[in-house]
Formats: structure tokens, C-alpha cells, sequence
């Protein structure tokens, strides 16, 4: 619809395809677990399709690198292969790998079978790579729809669990609201500016007043997007989801299609010169950081706690939003990067930790940690440093990117709310450490100990965490070159 | 490896040893005692690596040593910047001195979580050390912050009594008062560049920084209110006696024996060297705040049931000199705070062992639960003893020499400082020996206290060193001060020169 006619014309050559090869890769191993899954004994199963996914991400990573040799444009302009898009991806199919060895054990302790929901995984993680590189908001629309889908089944697949039945349909039905609204955004965009496509609403967009239209199409847009993102006020039902879902899908989609959504919304806001960006984001940002952070002050629940600190972490990416595209881009890929490396890590040590049936999700629970599994208990504790931003950690590194980036947009009211948030954030991260390891518990809890998947998993993370922390230069690089991709 | 490329290396050796150390013991297994020797061997090491610096500085160059500075992150300018002055060397050498008689002296009184006391001990000695080392202040403040976390750890997990509550008060105080330092460091590096303390300094002597004259009595406080907090100084010290009645024995010697000094290091280091004009400014506020803290500690010292309790008032107290002798900005007075850093950390760190030790047979700090101890326990009495006068500050052991220096600086700044500062000697003289005669002269009050049997070897082995130290301090004083005296004619000069050109006009 919004292609020109000569490029319509055209016939998709190879380059198109491998352009798209992360993509193809992980539906083609997803395509096979489904298709295995039926064959194979269902006790025996869940080791092999664990492992094939596991290949799958993998698989999807290689074929990342190898695609950041054709960056450019395919299938009549609707996909844009650059160093930004490859940024997402490979972070995507990392987050994906890290997920798939923590679930080894978890599937195993639940129960739960593992054909659909490796399969779901890997479907999930395509429209995730896709939505970075889509430029072509029905595309956008396409591939927000598969990641969404996939994650709405996952959340509920603590099947005897109605917490967890809960959890999904309310996903389920907020998201399907949100997605509507992201729709309704792009039809009035498409409206004000005749067109779909991100490079060509940029070309209208630049010259002159935008039209009114254009103005609540971005707005709209934003609401349906920042529902996804857990972003205030669009993040009622975070809490109750997060708490439902299977731990290792809470870290799935909490950092992946978080990561995503924030490529598609860094494209909208900066590649297509979105009108009435620094006061939407503004607004929102603020009132994510504050209202996360206040609400995670009462929570006992870890889950819930760590539900609204995501929603504080979102606060503090979209303050990047708010900067001048320079500082502000990088700023917002790296903490993309490092809120998944310390996310994603602390979720695979609550649904070790959690047991069969996720039992052990209270802060009390955890008291004693530090006594009973001591190396667990150190793991979470830089982690949830990392979390509060404490130097060597890949989280303080994000904050100050983030912040030094509003400073030097002049946004020193934000920067304020943001910091000030911070030092709330970190006393009730500083809360689980303190039950962790000086408080005695009431009763014995064993935990299991560490099984191969987990500890690579969380060696990864940990690996991630402090790489970005000590030398975080070579990511930030990476992530400045896309500043060129996005803004011409 | 010769000296001179070990003289590159030899920081960074000295920072890391411990933490290397720290994470070897993590794939130890759980024998605590072979955790305990290891811990005491790494800690000596440490030692021993250290007194390469002292050997090797070279004592007539002012200015920094040992220099290391490379880039470490370009993205914000972070560079690896250590070096070390005539000051803050021997606060490194403190620092390794005091570790393995922390070891010595956690021997048996830690007997649960064992592995997890001594990988924090290490840690948190290469944190302290860190903060003494760094020229750059990100590094600087990174290893700042460091040493809070194991030290709230070692406080809430190994403490007595309301252990949680303790750590938890450490933990917040001295973390908030040192976001304004954060605040005010991001301000320096928004307008430098730079986080190097050299190139700051440069900067703002050669008056390139914009808008520094509106900022700077703000940026010196942000940096002041962090310091104030650690020393602690007079309103901001209410974390103390919790944080030290609660701690286990060894993190109350490291946090008396060195982490305060971290607070005054500052000042002398960040406050002098960054800000002499709004020093000297604010110097006079300061000043009667340290007094404030030496006469209010003393006196609340006296009258404390509690033995612990009353050796971290008398910190307070103590370290009031030690603020007062920076903000006199004299010769004496400077000199005689590096001093009285030094021997405060041995002197009260020999007191808190011995309170220690006291505890591990008694159970209790109460002064009322003891007396004539010198009858079952000679030895530990002597020891005592010898300690006490040292922190009261007799002439021949080391708590004179800083006291006089300090108090004849203040005289020179403005007399009655140095009156009123003087009857601080006088206090701490009373409260002292007075705890001691209420705990060792007279009969055995209570029949418990006939049985408890005298210092063991490894004890003796972690008093002696202190003992000796004291007393080398107090009888060859220019060992040290010759060093020390260098680097502060360093950090004077540019004070001194504003303070000519002041009254020049």
C-alpha cells in the first residue's frame, strides 16, 4: 500500500531472504519442535526439544552475524537490515538462549510439557527480531502481533495453576485492548501523512506543522506501545501477570519483547520524527519511574516486587526518549542490554529458587538465602546491585548514560525525578538482600542444588552484567554507529 | 622484576591482592580452618607487598608516586588512575597492617558462615585500600561505595543484638550522604570532561571551569557532607555508636581503624585539594563543629555502661582532632591530623580487640559485669593498659605526637580553639583510665570472672604488633612525618597562597 510502484515490481532475490534469516531460522526450528513434539515420548521429550530450541537461538545468533554483512533494505523496503536492528536481534536471541537453559529445569520441577511451549519461544523471539527491523508499520503491527500471541499463551502455562489462567487471560485481554490502540494510531497515521511506511511519514513529517491528526496518531500509537512496555499509566496489569506467569517467561518478557517494542518505539519517536515526543515521554516517564518504584516499596511478593521495578526500569529508558537522538539513542540500547543481562538473571534465580508449583516467591522465604545456598544467594545480590545501579554492574553504567544524556538535553527536572527515583529503587532491592542474608528462617526451605542449564544460564548473565559494567565502551560504540541508521 | 617496573604494577598489586584472594576462597571448600590460614596468608601478603612503598618512595619528591594511569572506559573519560602521596601511603599501609589482626582476631569468635566473613574481609580491604589510591574520582567513588556493602554485611551478619537495625542505619547514612558527593562529581565531569582528579584540580586552578565560582560552595559541600558523614562529625555521627556496638570485632577495628579515616582522607585529599578558597571560607563553621565533637564525644564517652560503646564515642572525639588539625590549615595542624589518622587507627583498633577478646570470654560489654580483671588476667591488663595511654595520648606513644601537632596548629589558627581543644586531651585522660580502674583494680567483683583465662598465643600474636606500633609511632615520630610533612607542604601551598593573596588586598 505504501510501496512504490517500482519497487512493487520486483522480484525478492536472495539478498531479501538472508536479510530476513534470523528470522526464517527461528520459525524453521520452531516449525520442527512443533512438528516432533507429537512423535516423541512426552516424558523423554522434554531434554531433546529443549535442546533443538536451544540450537534454534543459537542457530538465530549466527545467522545475525552473518546478516550484519548485507545491512540494507528488502522486501519492497519493509525490512531494513543496520547496525540497529542487528543490535536487537542479537540481543533478542540471547535473551531466547538464556531462557531456553533456564527452563530446562523448570520445565522438569513444573511439569509442564515442553513441545508448545519451546515452540512458542522460538515464535515469540521472530516477531520480536522482526519488529527491529520492520519498517513498515503494518509489518510493525504483524510482528508485534506474533511476539504478543506467544507470550499471552506462555504466561498461562502453569496450567494447574489458576493464578497463572488468571494471568494470562488478563494479559490476554489488556494486550488485545492495547494492540487495537497501536492499530487505530497507525490508520490515523496513515490518515495525516498518506503513508505506512517509517521512511516516507519521516519525509512528510519534516517540513512544516504536522496536522492535528498526526499528533493524536502518535499518541496512540504510544499508548498501545507503552501498555507493552509496562509504562505508567499503562501498566495496571503488570503485577498480576508477572506474578502468574512461569518465572523463566516473567524474564522472557519482561526484557525481550520490552526490548523490541523500544526499537520500534526508538524508530517512531526519532526515525520518523514523531511530533509530540518530549512531553508525551516526559509525562510517562515520570510517571512510570514513580509509580514503579512506589509500588514496589509494599510488594512481598519477589515476583510482584520485581514486576514493578520493571516498570521503574521502563521509566528510566524512556527518559532517553526525551534526549536528542545522539546521547539518547545508545543510551536507550544499552540499557536494553544491560536491564536483560540483570533481568533475566535475577528471574532465573527466583524460579530455581521457587520449587515445584512456584511456593517460594515471598521475601520471606528468601530469609536465610545467603545460609542455605550461599553461591545463589551472591549471584541475585549483584544482580539486584546491578539494579539499583551500583558502580561495576551494567546497571549503573545504563542509569548514567541515560541520565548524562537528559542532562544534556537540558532536562534537569527529569533527571531529578529520575535520580531521586533511583535512591527509592534501592531500598527495596537493598530489602531482599538484607532478608537474604539477616534474617534466620523460620522454616527449612532446601534448595535444590544448581543444575547445568541454570548455571550456564546465570554465568551468562552474570558474565553480561559485569562485561557491561567494567567495559562498556565496545556496546556503547556499537549502539552510537545506529544513531546514523535512525536520524539522517 | 626490577623495582623500577614493579613501581607501575605495585599499586594495582597491593589494591587486588586481597579481592584476588577473596574470590580463590570462594572455590574453597568449607574447612574453616584452612579458610583461616588462608585468609591470614593473603592478608600478610597484602602486608608485606605494601611495604614495598614505604621502601621505595622516594622521600624528598613531593607529588604523587607510583603512578598508574591509563584509559579505562572512553565513553564516559574513565582512566585507571592510582597513585599515592606522602598521606595516603600510609593510610594503604594502615590498611594492610590492621587486616590480618582483624584475621588473628576472628579467629574463634566466627565460627558460622565462616568462608563468607573472610571473602568480605578481603573485599572489603581491597575497597579500602582502593579509596586511598584513586586519583580518579570515579574510581574513587566506586571504591567509596565499595566498602559499604561488605561492611553492612559483616555488621548484619555476623553483630550482635540489634545487628539488622545497625546495618541497615550504616548502610543508609553514609549511602545518601554520599549521593551529594555523586552529584556533585557528575557536575565536575559535565564541565571538565574529565574525572581525574589531577585535570580537575588543574582546571579549576587555572579557573576553565564555567560557572565554578556560583557552584563551587555547593560542589565542596556535596563533597564535605559525604566525609562529614564517615568521620563522623559532630551532628552527623548518631550511625556510630550503633554501627560499632553491634559490629563483630573486627569490622568495629576496620571501621574505627580505617573506614573513619576514609572521611578525613577526603577531606584533606578532595575538600583541600579541589576547594581551598571555599575551604578556608567555611573552615571557621568546621572547625567549631570538630571542637563540638571532640568536648560532646569525651563527655558522652564517660559516662557509657557499655566498654564498646564508649571506645567508638571516644572515636568521635578523636577524630574531631583530626578534623580540626585539616581546617587549621597549618603546617602542625595538617601534619598532626595525618598523625593522629594513623595512630588512632592502631591505637583504637588495638581497643576494640581487646574489648573483643573481653567479649568472647564474657559474652557482654558491660563495664559493671567486670572489675579487678587485672587478677585473673595479667596480661591483657598490661596490654590494656598500654593501649589506653596510648589513645590518652602520653608522651612516647603514638597519640601524643598527632594531639600536639594538632592542638599547636589550632593555637596558631586561633587560640581559643586550641584551649578548648586542649581540655579534649583532658576528657579523654578521664574517661579512660577510669573505664580501666572500673575494670581491672580493685577485688574480682563477680566469682565468673576469677576463671577466665589469660590471652592465648594467637591473641598475643594480635596484640603485639599494635603494642609495638604504638610505641614505635610515639618514639620515632619522623619515620612517618617526614613523608607526610612533604605532602602536606604539597596541599597547603595552593590554600597558602590564597590566603597571602587575601591579605595582599
Amino acid at each position: 500500500m505504501s510501496a512504490t510502484p517500482q519497487t512493487m515490481q520486483g522480484i525478492p532475490q536472495a539478498v531479501d531472504y538472508i536479510r530476513i534469516l534470523p528470522e526464517i531460522v527461528l520459525s524453521v526450528f520452531g516449525m520442527i519442535i512443533m512438528l516432533i513434539d507429537p512423535i516423541l515420548d512426552q516424558k523423554q521429550s522434554q531434554k531433546t526439544i529443549g535442546v533443538i530450541a536451544l540450537w534454534g537461538a543459537l542457530a538465530a545468533l549466527a545467522a545475525t552475524v552473518y546478516q550484519a554483512q548485507y545491512p540494507g533494505m528488502a522486501f519492497w523496503s519493509m525490512v531494513q537490515v543496520d547496525s540497529f536492528s542487528i543490535f536487537f536481534h542479537f540481543l533478542v536471541a540471547a535473551i531466547t538462549f538464556v531462557v531456553v537453559l533456564t527452563s530446562f529445569e523448570y520445565m522438569a520441577v513444573q511439569e509442564i510439557r515442553a513441545g508448545e511451549y519451546y515452540g512458542l519461544l522460538l515464535f515469540g523471539a521472530v516477531g520480536m527480531s522482526l519488529m527491529s527491523s520492520a519498517m513498515e508499520l503494518v509489518l510493525v503491527f504483524i510482528a508485534l502481533e506474533i511476539s504478543s500471541i506467544s507470550t499471552y499463551i506462555l504466561a498461562g502455562f502453569r496450567r494447574r495453576s489458576a493464578i497463572s489462567s488468571e494471568s494470562s487471560l488478563k494479559y490476554f485481554l489488556l494486550g488485545s485492548f492495547a494492540t487495537a490502540f497501536f492499530l487505530y494510531g497507525v490508520a490515523l497515521m496513515f490518515g495525516a501523512t498518506g503513508s505506512t511506511s517509517i521512511n516516507e511519514i519521516a519525509e512528510f513529517l519534516r517540513p512544516g506543522q504536522p496536522s492535528v491528526l498526526a499528533y493524536v496518531g502518535v499518541a496512540f500509537i504510544f499508548v498501545g506501545l507503552g501498555f507493552k512496555v509496562a509504562a505508567a499509566p499503562f501498566h495496571i496489569w503488570t503485577p498480576d501477570v508477572y506474578e502468574g506467569a512461569p518465572s523463566p517467561i516473567v524474564g522472557f518478557m519482561s526484557t525481550g519483547p520490552k526490548a523490541a517494542v523500544f526499537a520500534v518505539l526508538l524508530r517512531i519517536m526519532f526515525q520518523a520524527n514523531a511530533p509530540g515526543r518530549l512531553w508525551l515521554i516526559w509525562v510517562v516517564a515520570a510517571l512510570s519511574m514513580t509509580l514503579g518504584n512506589l509500588g514496589a516499596l509494599v510488594q512481598t511478593n519477589v515476583k510482584r516486587l520485581l514486576a514493578y521495578s520493571s516498570i521503574a526500569h521502563a521509566g528510566y529508558l524512556l527518559v532517553a526518549f526525551a534526549a536528542l537522538p545522539n546521547p539518547g539513542i545508545p543510551a536507550a540500547m544499552f540499557y536494553t542490554a544491560s536491564y536483560a543481562a540483570m533481568n533475566v538473571g535475577a528471574f532465573a534465580v527466583v524460579s530455581h529458587f521457587g520449587g515445584a508449583g512456584e511456593r517460594y516467591v515471598n521475601l520471606e522465604d528468601y530469609a536465610g538465602l545467603g545460609r542455605r545456598s550461599p553461591l545463589l544467594a551472591a549471584i541475585l545480590t549483584i544482580f539486584l546491585l546491578s539494579l539499583i545501579g551500583i558502580p561495576i554492574t551494567g546497571g549503573f553504567f545504563a542509569k548514567f548514560y541515560v541520565f548524562s544524556a537528559a542532562l544534556q538535553a537540558n532536562l534537569v527536572g527529569l533527571t531529578i525525578i529520575g535520580v531521586l527515583n533511583s535512591a527509592v529503587g534501592a531500598y527495596y532491592y537493598l530489602r531482599i538482600i538484607v532478608v537474604m542474608y539477616m534474617r534466620d528462617e523460620r522454616e527449612e526451605i532446601s534448595v535444590a542444588p544448581i543444575p547445568f542449564g541454570l548455571g550456564a544460564a546465570l554465568a551468562i548473565s552474570l558474565a553480561a552484567t559485569i562485561y557491561l559494567g567494567v567495559l562498556p565502551g565496545r556496546v556503547l560504540d556499537y549502539a552510537s554507529r545506529s544513531v546514523a541508521d535512525l536520524v539522517h | 622484576m626490577n623495582s623500577a617496573s614493579l613501581d607501575n604494577w605495585i599499586l594495582t598489586l597491593v589494591t587486588f591482592i586481597p579481592l584476588a584472594g577473596g574470590l580463590l576462597l570462594m572455590l574453597f571448600p568449607r574447612r574453616d580452618r584452612d579458610i583461616r590460614v588462608f585468609a591470614l596468608v593473603v592478608s600478610l601478603l597484602t602486608f608485606i607487598v605494601s611495604l614495598h612503598l614505604p621502601v621505595h618512595f622516594h622521600r624528598t619528591q613531593p607529588g604523587f608516586q607510583f603512578e598508574i594511569n591509563s584509559q579505562w572506559i572512553s565513553s564516559p573519560n574513565i582512566h585507571y588512575h592510582m597513585a599515592i602521596d606522602g598521606i595516603s601511603m600510609w593510610l594503604v599501609v594502615l590498611t594492610t597492617f590492621l587486616t590480618p589482626l582483624c584475621v588473628l582476631i576472628s579467629w574463634k569468635s566466627i565460627h558460622e558462615r565462616v568462608k563468607e566473613f573472610f571473602i568480605l574481609l578481603l573485599i572489603l580491604e581491597t575497597a579500602m585500600i582502593g579509596v586511598f589510591t584513586s586519583l580518579d574520582l570515579f574510581l574513587f567513588y566506586f571504591f567509596w561505595e565499595a566498602t559499604l556493602i561488605p561492611m553492612a554485611l559483616l555488621i548484619g551478619m555476623y553483630g550482635h543484638g540489634r545487628k539488622v537495625y545497625a546495618a541497615i542505619k550504616f548502610f543508609l547514612y553514609t549511602m545518601i550522604a554520599s549521593m551529594f558527593m555523586l552529584a556533585a562529581i557528575l557536575w565536575l565531569y559535565a564541565k571538565v570532561g574529565s574525572f581525574d582528579f589531577v585535570v580537575i584540580q588543574e582546571a579549576i586552578r587555572s579557573g576553565r571551569v564555567e560557572n565554578f565560582s556560583a557552584a563551587a560552595l555547593w560542589l565542596f559541600l556535596g563533597f564535605f557532607i559525604a566525609f562529614a558523614v564517615k568521620v563522623p562529625l559532630f551532628p552527623f555521627h548518631t550511625w556510630l555508636p550503633d554501627a560499632h556496638v553491634e559490629a563483630p570485632t573486627a569490622g568495629s577495628v576496620l571501621l574505627a581503624g580505617v573506614m573513619l579515616k576514609m572521611g578525613t582522607y577526603g577531606m584533606l585529599r578532595f575538600n583541600l585539594g579541589l576547594f581551598p578558597e571555599e575551604s578556608r571560607h567555611n573552615a571557621n563553621w568546621i572547625m567549631i563543629l570538630a571542637l563540638i565533637g571532640i568536648i560532646y564525644g569525651a563527655l558522652v564517652a564517660m559516662v557509657q555502661p557499655n566498654m564498646k560503646k564508649l571506645i567508638a564515642y571516644s572515636s568521635i572525639s578523636h577524630l574531631g582532632f583530626a578534623v580540626l588539625g585539616i581546617f587549621s590549615f597549618t603546617q602542625a595542624g595538617l601534619d598532626g591530623a595525618t598523625y593522629i589518622m594513623l595512630a588512632h587507627g592502631v591505637a583504637t583498633g588495638g581497643l576494640f580487640m581487646l574489648a573483643g577478646i573481653l567479649y568472647e570470654r564474657r559474652h557482654t560489654y558491660d563495664i559493671v559485669e567486670f572489675g579487678g580483671l587485672a587478677t585473673p588476667m595479667p596480661a591483657y591488663a598490661s596490654f590494656f593498659l598500654f593501649i589506653v595511654l596510648a589513645s590518652v595520648g602520653l608522651p612516647l606513644l603514638n597519640g601524643f605526637i598527632g594531639e600536639f601537632l594538632v592542638l599547636s596548629g589550632a593555637f596558631q589558627a586561633r587560640a581559643i580553639y586550641g584551649i578548648l581543644a586542649a581540655t579534649g586531651v583532658i576528657w579523654s585522660a578521664c574517661y579512660l583510665l577510669w573505664m580501666y580502674q572500673r575494670v581491672f583494680f580493685g577485688k574480682v567483683k563477680h566469682e565468673i570472672n576469677l576463671s577466665l583465662p589469660d590471652l592465648t598465643g594467637r591473641e598475643h600474636a594480635a596484640l603485639w604488633p599494635a603494642a609495638a606500633m604504638a610505641l614505635l609511632m610515639g618514639v620515632a615520630p619522623l619515620l612517618w612525618l617526614n613523608t607526610i610533612d612533604a605532602a602536606v607542604h604539597n596541599v597547603l601551598t595552593p590554600v597558602a597562597q590564597l590566603a597571602s593573596k587575601v591579605v595582599g588586598q
